[in-house]
């Protein structure tokens, strides 16, 4: 078995790797960021534009009112999960293998819950009335609708959002003093001081540091949990063929869970090699990760299974003519590319080679995620198109350009926010890559103690 | 205004209609529609449109299936049209369906809405509080007839939806609804409003037939009856006691006799439960008599 770590790396040598990473960007790093900000551009002016005329300008219609806006929402949503795993799930497990790993993985969640919160907002007819549905105290004596699923997202969504971020933050703290200690004065210097919180590192403060530490990922594994179930009721709590299924909060779950972990593979590959992190994010704790993403991956596939089964052997008609719909109908190259990239592609994953192999596991990441995308587009759109009503069939709608643009620019602003993350934030933990350090010196000692006393 | 408000008051605005809860009183509106009267001639969906000011979306928004008819003509051919043992007549085969919001008791619309625009009245219909709408449309995803209309685009200000000779043609009485916000059937609020208010001065309950909804007004074959279903005396509550269809229930037990029931009336997906209060007269077949 290869190490997670090398026991002999001097800390001085991990605080000088990873404040590297914060040092003044190369041209390319611009040109991205450049590249990113004009994705936004595009769904900025998008965005303008459906302001401006309506939600008609994303060409929805009657039986089509929801469209890929809400499909990208699940998808940021579902991004979300992973950090959470790897941070509080597998913290609380003492999975010693998170520590380098887990910072981006917790930043990654944070600004695609910050992306998927747009959505909600892009998705209303009346963006500018959005605080109607916040609970909030008004002299009319109006409420917001508690037996709403959409109301109960938007809870969840903000709850989850804001203990991320503080999570991430209080994770963050001694690191940040580590930053300060090391900057020269500047802005730099002027953020971390503040940002650190006068941290010093005596006894009274870690003992303080941990205890916080562990109650918010007490607090943070139940809410990610609930956050996507909640999603998954909007769809399963509705009457509608295809979305009234028992097994969507699992589901849902798993499926988060599924593209949240390709898309930390993505991003650990790509921040190995930009940073030089090969010394951190070594290929054994890699592939620990794609065992991880191929085990959910499989558990996906199996609930997906389950729901066909479900919906098949159900008799409830609707149901069975939508799924019919979504594997023969307009929407089935879409329909089955989610099951060759979700279920076919992650097979490669079982072979050890493929485990390790760099430019692979890239390509499989993004595959998955491209998969994970279109099943969340084929939960919404096939239902819209093939309800109970015959009447109302409409298999033609296709998203208009405005949809699409949006949904670029998505992508642009989430890579936008965790460029900057990267270059403000150190992005892997260093006490904790000492402390791995030092647990695996410490494990080392013993055994060779053991060993000598056996003589 | 305090959380006790809300916690206190619930059960006052949140009814298990018509189940569990006390029934309407002294209105509970209700239509019957008796389709082997209907010609499909389409007046009471014009009716419905300058009632209610409905904006004309053209032909190409109606295409894009961006129409915002309240009150729509569906229409239906045999299975046997175009094949040789089919009619020499095709027409014979076409039957309408008038369909219109079905005011459901249960609603699935009202519960999902995150806002609480749409709601239940105390008069047995569900109502949209335009003003409240943000546009969400989770109603219009769970609403099994698809019957709630969506304002897509800015109408008022857009061309030729209320051309400028026709201006004067508008309703005073109904609010010209803005962009992003759902609207669907009213039972033409505005006039049941006009007439409960002119009973209640005169400390009466609405008679049968004071009240009529302009696509009831405009039907040349009086295929629409609509009145008070708690007056047992209504046109629209002995029909609808004729037909043996009840509205708490979600299969009529006269669909349970054997080889089922000689009476037309019907409720359209009765079986998930919204409890419409729209019922249906099933058309008389050439081949049944």
């Amino acid at each position: 078995m290869e190490k997670d770590i090398r026991e002999d790396i001097a800390w001085a040598q991990i605080n000088k790797d990873v404040l590297g990473s914060l040092e003044a960007p190369r041209p390319l790093y611009w040109v991205i960021l450049l590249a990113a900000i004009a994705m936004i551009g595009v769904a900025v002016g998008c965005e303008i534009y459906q302001y401006q005329v309506g939600i008609g300008a994303a060409n929805m219609n009657n039986p089509h009112a929801w469209g890929l806006y809400i499909s990208t929402f699940i998808f940021w949503i579902g991004m979300s999960h992973s950090g959470t795993l790897l941070s509080a799930i597998l913290h609380l497990m003492h999975a010693d293998w998170r520590k380098p790993i887990y910072r981006f993985a917790e930043a990654m969640t944070t600004f695609s819950l910050m992306t998927a919160g747009l959505f909600v907002m892009i998705h209303l007819g009346r963006l500018w009335q959005f605080y109607y549905s916040l609970p909030y105290p008004d002299e009319r004596g109006l409420w917001p609708n508690f037996q709403s699923p959409l109301l109960w997202d938007a809870m969840a969504i903000f709850t989850y959002l804001s203990s991320s971020i503080i999570f991430l933050y209080v994770g963050m703290i001694p690191d940040l003093a580590i930053c300060r200690d090391s900057m020269h004065p500047g802005w730099r210097k002027k953020l971390y001081s503040l940002l650190s919180l006068g941290w010093e590192g005596t006894d009274r403060q870690w003992r303080n540091f941990r205890v916080t530490y562990l109650m918010i990922a007490c607090f943070l594994i139940p809410l990610a949990v609930s956050v996507h179930s909640i999603v998954a009721a909007d769809f399963a709590m509705s009457q509608q063929p295809g979305w009234h299924v028992t097994s969507f909060p699992p589901y849902f779950v798993a499926g988060a869970l599924y593209s949240g972990c390709s898309g930390i593979i993505t991003l650990f590959i790509i921040l190995r090699y930009v940073f030089k992190f090969e010394e951190y994010m070594t290929l054994s704790i890699l592939k620990k990760i794609v065992r991880l993403t191929f085990a959910i991956a499989m558990v996906w596939t199996y609930l997906n299974a389950v729901e066909f089964a479900s919906v098949w052997y159900s008799h409830d008609q609707p149901s069975k003519d939508v799924l019919i719909q979504k594997a023969s109908g307009t929407y089935a190259p879409f329909w089955w590319g989610m099951i060759f990239c979700g279920s076919i592609v992650p097979l490669t994953l079982a072979f050890k080679r493929a485990q390790t192999n760099i430019p692979v596991l890239f390509a499989v990441s993004l595959l998955v995620n491209l998969g994970m995308w279109l099943e969340r587009w084929m939960i919404v759109a096939p239902t819209f198109s093939h309800g109970i009503y015959p009447w109302t069939w409409d298999h033609d709608q296709w998203p208009s350009f405005v949809q699409w643009g949006i949904v670029f620019g998505s992508f642009g602003w989430f890579v936008l926010l965790f460029m900057v993350f990267c270059k403000v934030f150190p992005s892997v933990s260093m006490y904790e890559v000492k402390e791995m350090v030092y647990h695996r010196s410490l494990h080392l000692k013993k055994s060779g103690a053991a060993g000598r006393g056996a003589h | 205004m305090s959380v006790n408000n809300l916690l206190e008051n619930w059960s006052q605005f949140r009814h298990f209609h018509p189940v569990d809860d006390k029934p309407h009183d002294p209105y509970k509106w209700a239509m019957s529609i008796d389709l082997d009267a209907c010609s499909g001639c389409n007046a009471c969906s014009v009716a419905c449109y300058a009632e209610n000011n409905l904006p004309v979306v053209g032909k190409e928004k109606y295409a894009h299936g961006q129409a915002m008819h309240w009150m729509r003509i569906e229409h239906y051919w045999d299975e046997d049209i175009g094949t040789k043992e089919g009619s020499d007549f095709p027409d014979q085969g076409a039957q309408f369906l008038p369909m219109m919001c079905q005011q459901c008791e249960a609603a699935p619309c009202e519960t999902v809405c995150p806002v609480g625009a749409t709601n239940h009245t105390a008069d047995g219909l569900n109502s949209q509080v335009y003003n409240r709408c943000i546009g969400s449309r989770y109603c219009s995803a769970n609403c099994p007839y698809k019957v709630r209309y969506f304002n897509w685009y800015d109408y008022p200000s857009t061309e030729n939806v209320w051309p400028e000779t026709m201006t004067q043609q508008l309703n005073p009485d109904v609010t010209v609804r803005g962009k992003g916000v759902m609207e669907k059937c009213t039972f033409c609020v505005q006039r049941l409003n006009v007439a409960k208010n002119d009973a209640r001065n005169e400390g009466r309950t609405v008679h049968d037939g004071e009240v009529q909804t302009a696509c009831q007004q405009a039907c040349p074959t009086s295929a629409i009856s609509f009145g008070n279903l708690v007056d047992p005396a209504s046109r629209v509550a002995r029909q609808w006691a004729q037909q043996q269809v009840e509205l708490d229930k979600d299969k009529q037990t006269k669909d349970a006799e054997p080889g089922g029931s000689n009476l037309r009336g019907y409720r359209i997906l009765e079986e998930l439960r919204p409890y419409p209060s729209v019922m249906y007269l099933e058309r008389v077949r050439e081949s049944a008599v």
